[in-house]
Formats: C-alpha cells, structure tokens, sequence
C-alpha cells in the first residue's frame, strides 16, 4: 500500500521546478468532515490530491482540495453549480490546461508522480487518464472509427482493431446494438448510444481511469440506468470519478462521494469551491458530519 | 374576467401597431422585394443582352480558333486554355499556403497576442485591397528577379495568388472555428497530440468549408483582368500555353481586348466570350454550392 510513505512534504506553489516523485498524502490528514474519521481505508489511491488550489488567471475557482480516488472505485463529486467540481475533474488528467490562464498550485499526483511536475507529458498522462463528457461528443466518422481512432493516434500495439472494436464495444454494452452497422456515422445513433460509444471509446485506449464530467445530464432516465449499469461493471477494471449533479446518481453508483460548496474568497469576494465532506457513500447521505452537506443532500440549497 | 378575456382577445386579432400586417411593415417589405427586383433586372438584363449580342458567334470556332485580325477567324481558345493554366497554378500556389496560414492562426497562434492580432487585422485589410495594387506587387517582384518577360502564366498566378490569399485564409478560418470544441476535446482527452487532433478531426471536418470559400476565390480570380493587364496580358496570342513560364492571355483580357477594336465583328466576339467566362463562373459556384450541400456537417 503506497499510503503508508505519507509525507508532510512541502511543495512550492508555483508550477515551476517541479519534478519531484514519491509525493503521497498521509491518509489521516484528509479531511472528512468528522475529526475521528481519517481516509485511511481508501483503497490504495491512484490519485492524491493535495492542498490544491486552481487558478482561471487571478480567480481562484477551487481552494485547497485534499482527497484520495481509491483503485477500482467509483468516486462522486457533487455539489451545486460553480462549485468547482467539474473545474477539479478536468484538473485530474490535465485537461484544464486547454483553457487559457488555467493554473494548478498544490499537487495532483498520478501513483506518487506529480502530475505538473515539469517532465510530465500531459498527453501521456491523457492517455492514462480517459474523459468522458456532458454532451456526448462522437467524432462525425463511423462507429469503427470511433473506436479506434483512439489505439491509432496513441501507436497502440493492437493484434486485430476489429477484435478490439468488438471487445470495447461489448464491455460498454453496445456491441448487439450497432454490430451491423459498424461503418455508419456516429451521428446516427441516439443521446444515450452515443454517451456509451464516447466510453466505449475511451477504454479502447486502455487507460487506468475514467474521468465522467455528468456523463448523464443530456440523457433521458433509461439511457441513464444503462450508463449506472455500464458504471458499475467497468469499476472491477477501473478507476471512476464522476461529477454529477444528481444527488440520486450518485448515492446508486458511487462508494465514495466528496461534497463541494461554493464561499465568497475573504479578500476578493469570488467565489471558490471548496471541499466540505468526504466521505463513505452510504455515509455521507446518511449521517453527514457538516450542516452544509446535510442541508444540500435534504435539499434545502443548491 | 370576461372583460381581460376580451382585452386579450382584442389584443391579438387586432392590427397593433408595428404588427405583422401594419401599414409600415407592408411597405418596408415592399421595399425590400423592390431593392431584390433591382438587383435581379440588372443581371437578368446583362446576360440577356450578352446571349443576344453573342449568340451568332456561339459556335465551336469561338472555342477553337486563336486570335485573328479578322472577326470572323478569330476565337477564343488561347485565352481559355490561359484562363485554365492561371487559375490551376493559382489554386496550387493559394490552397496549401492559404490553409497552413489559417490553421497556425486558428489552432495554434496565441490569439491574444498583439502581433497575431495584428496579422489578423493586417489579413482583413489585405482581402479589401484593390487587385491592380497585387499585379503592381507582383511586376516590381518580377523586375526584382530580373524577369524580362513579365507575361508568364507563373507571374499572372504570383499576382491571382497574392489578391486571393486573404481570401481563402479567412474562409479557412472561419471554416476551422465553426467545427465544435467538443471534437477537439474529445480528441485531447483520448491522447491525441494537438496535431494529430487537428490533421485527423479538425481539418477533415473543415475541408466542406475550405472547399467552399476557396472556389469562390478561385472563381473571382478568374474573372480578374486589372493585375493582369498589367503585367503585359494584352498580347496577341496565337498558340497553346504549355507551361509556368508560357505567354498567355485570359478571357477577361481577351473581352477586354475585344471591346476595344472598331469592328462590330469582334463586339459580337466579345459578347460570345462573355457567356463563356458567365458559364465558368456559374459551374464553379455551382460546384460550390454543391460541395456545401452534400458534405456540410449537422452539428
């Protein structure tokens, strides 16, 4: 278990000179919202995110983060709108870095790696780390196509791409769907095949982690049920964060679930997200330890 | 009660002023169909004019023979086999620069950068210079080059090239940012490198819109005579370009050319060679338009 080598490490909040490894997070120190529960029982953490701060230019849209995403869970973040979950989620595989300005201080660390370390190639670390997103975003080519654009741009070793089609496309539960129309367009296909061609997609890269940016919002319920459905079988081979903004989704699909809240900054008056609670799924929806997650998941706010 | 029912009743049966069927709309669009009629007889009378004027010499010798002294000899074939030869190298020359231009600017260049805004503004600008300025442009560089002959079909597509090139990168671009966010991210997140995202998602998904807007440059270069008339394209020609630094006239020119002698003859010869450039253009915009229509991507 890698939580053991937990360090107090200080790290330089600038971005620059970074290269060092091994950063791990002393599981105690994460803060779950009761003081006599630590996070020690996260299941050997593929990610570790540590007193993180992200920047848009000078506004500061999360402030200090610390928590863990355990192996082979799935992990939701919820919380109302300009909380800075989704702005956390793309921090996670350095998708952030697209937007002009955008700026990670503290650590996000990849197996112990700091993933804004200087040496650390974000395209690398994308293909590790897949994104599946709100809107489903089918390239206009065929299904085929779809699928294997991924193996083919990384120079992924693939004995049969047709094998490999037809695996992803099993394990993301379309296989029966569109097995005879493999050489049509994407566009074809309706909101919710489309949602689990983007997944599909994503595991066809072999990646260790899944990051779903409210995978289901553009969805209707029963196209919902199915990606829950496909959610819980990838968790035996995957690592799951999902942000979603249905509090029922993730009380059904998530083990663990971290509460974001939105404060006016002391000095600037934005307003930051923060995290409140995280926690044991069933935990959190049942006996929640700050007043803030209590009231959001009884819905008295948000 | 009944009597706010009647008001809403009233209110929408009745002729409110500045609705749909006021006075005032009826006339503004009177006005509007009034200003299209314009437009439409103006062009209506032209090409019905030049058929008519034309149409004796609607005939395969106008397709066939060179230029002659004599009306009746002459055709022109040497100034569409020109107008061909310029306009092929032209695209050659444009496209390929015309799109990298547009993609570094696009997808790459920092676009608030004071000198990518710059180049930019300074793009914008260059597409609303008058074409005699590029042929000016294009017979100083010649001369530079030490170039006696200024008349070759590679300097009248150095001179095209230059006055369409603004042109095509603005349609490119426009092209390029009409493609959604969505495709590039989802490129990005599988791993792709930004080249690769935007050699196998971007610009394929563009190339309806590149079409598009390069044909229509194309087509307003091959109806360009200024910068060609300067560089010496009124000439006599009697033989079959064959290559970049073959002399060659153009079907502007050679109408141009045309109007200009006394004869009636060669009026008549104008007109005919009139049709033929319309008939180009209207098969390139139509292939235009084509290519829009069936390849054009529903978001």
């Amino acid at each position: 278990m890698t939580s053991e080598t937990s360090t107090g490490q200080d790290t330089t909040h600038t971005g620059n000179g970074r290269a060092q490894t091994g950063v791990h997070i002393d599981p105690s120190a994460v803060k779950t919202g009761r003081p006599d529960r630590s996070l020690s029982d996260v299941p050997d953490p593929v990610i570790e995110c540590k007193g993180v701060d992200i920047f848009y230019g000078s506004f500061r849209a999360v402030s200090d983060v610390t928590m863990l995403f355990g192996r082979n869970e799935i992990t939701a973040l919820i919380g109302p709108s300009g909380c800075g979950k989704s702005t956390l989620l793309r921090s996670l595989n350095r998708m952030n870095d697209l937007i002009e300005g955008a700026r990670v201080a503290g650590v996000i660390a990849y197996h112990g790696q700091d993933m804004y370390a200087d040496d650390v190639d974000p395209i690398e670390v994308r293909r590790k780390i897949g994104m599946v997103f709100q809107k489903p975003n089918p390239f206009p080519k065929s299904i085929y196509d779809n699928v294997a654009y991924g193996p083919r741009v990384t120079g992924m070793k693939v004995d049969s791409m047709d094998d490999l089609v037809e695996e992803v496309l099993t394990r993301a539960a379309l296989w029966d769907e569109v097995k005879d129309k493999l050489g049509q367009s994407a566009y074809g296909l309706s909101g919710g095949q489309q949602q689990r061609l983007c997944i599909a997609r994503t595991i066809a890269t072999r990646p260790e982690v899944i990051l779903m940016d409210e995978p289901c919002s553009a969805l209707d319920p029963i196209a919902t049920a199915k990606i829950e459905d496909l959610m819980h079988e990838l968790r035996d081979d995957y690592t799951i964060v999902v942000v979603t903004h249905n509090m029922q989704q993730a009380a059904r699909v998530a083990d663990r679930t971290a509460f974001f809240t939105a404060r006016p900054d002391e000095q600037t008056g934005d307003r930051t997200g923060m995290l409140v609670e995280f926690d044991r799924t069933t935990v959190l929806f049942t006996k929640p330890a700050d007043k803030r997650t209590e009231d959001y998941i009884s819905g008295r706010f948000g | 009660m009944a009597t706010t029912a009647d008001a809403a009743r009233a209110a929408i049966t009745g002729r409110a002023r500045g609705g749909e069927r006021s006075t005032r709309s009826l006339v503004f669009l009177l006005l509007l169909w009034l200003s299209l009629l314009i437009a439409f007889g103006v062009l209506v009378t032209l090409i019905v004019t030049i058929a008519q004027d034309g149409a004796g010499r609607l005939d395969s010798g106008l397709l066939t023979g060179y230029s002659a002294s004599v009306p009746e000899e002459a055709g022109a074939r040497a100034a569409i086999l020109g107008s061909a030869w310029v306009i092929g190298t032209t695209a050659v020359l444009t496209i390929p620069l015309g799109v990298a231009a547009a993609i570094h600017l696009e997808e790459f260049a920092d676009k608030k950068h004071w000198f990518n805004r710059l180049l930019e503004l300074n793009i914008q600008n260059l597409a609303a210079v008058p074409a005699i300025i590029y042929g000016m442009l294009a017979l100083g560089f010649l001369a530079l080059l030490g170039v006696q002959n200024k008349n070759v079909v590679i300097g009248g597509a150095l001179a095209l090239s230059l006055l369409i090139l603004p042109v095509v990168i603005i349609a490119t671009r426009e092209a390029l940012r009409a493609v959604p966010d969505e495709i590039r991210q989802g490129s990005l997140a599988l791993g792709a490198t930004k080249w690769q995202t935007v050699w196998r998602q971007t610009l394929p998904s563009a190339v309806p819109g590149i079409a598009t807007g390069t044909i229509l440059a194309l087509s307003r270069a091959l109806g360009e005579a200024a910068p060609l008339l300067l560089l010496g394209g009124l000439v006599y020609v009697t033989f079959d370009p064959n290559g970049l630094l073959s002399g060659f006239t153009t079907l502007p020119i050679q109408i141009f050319n045309w109007t200009g002698r006394p004869q009636a003859g060669f009026h008549e010869l104008a007109a005919a060679a009139s049709v033929v450039l319309l008939v180009l253009l209207l098969a390139m915009n139509a292939l235009a338009i084509f290519i829009r229509n069936r390849y054009q991507h529903r978001w």
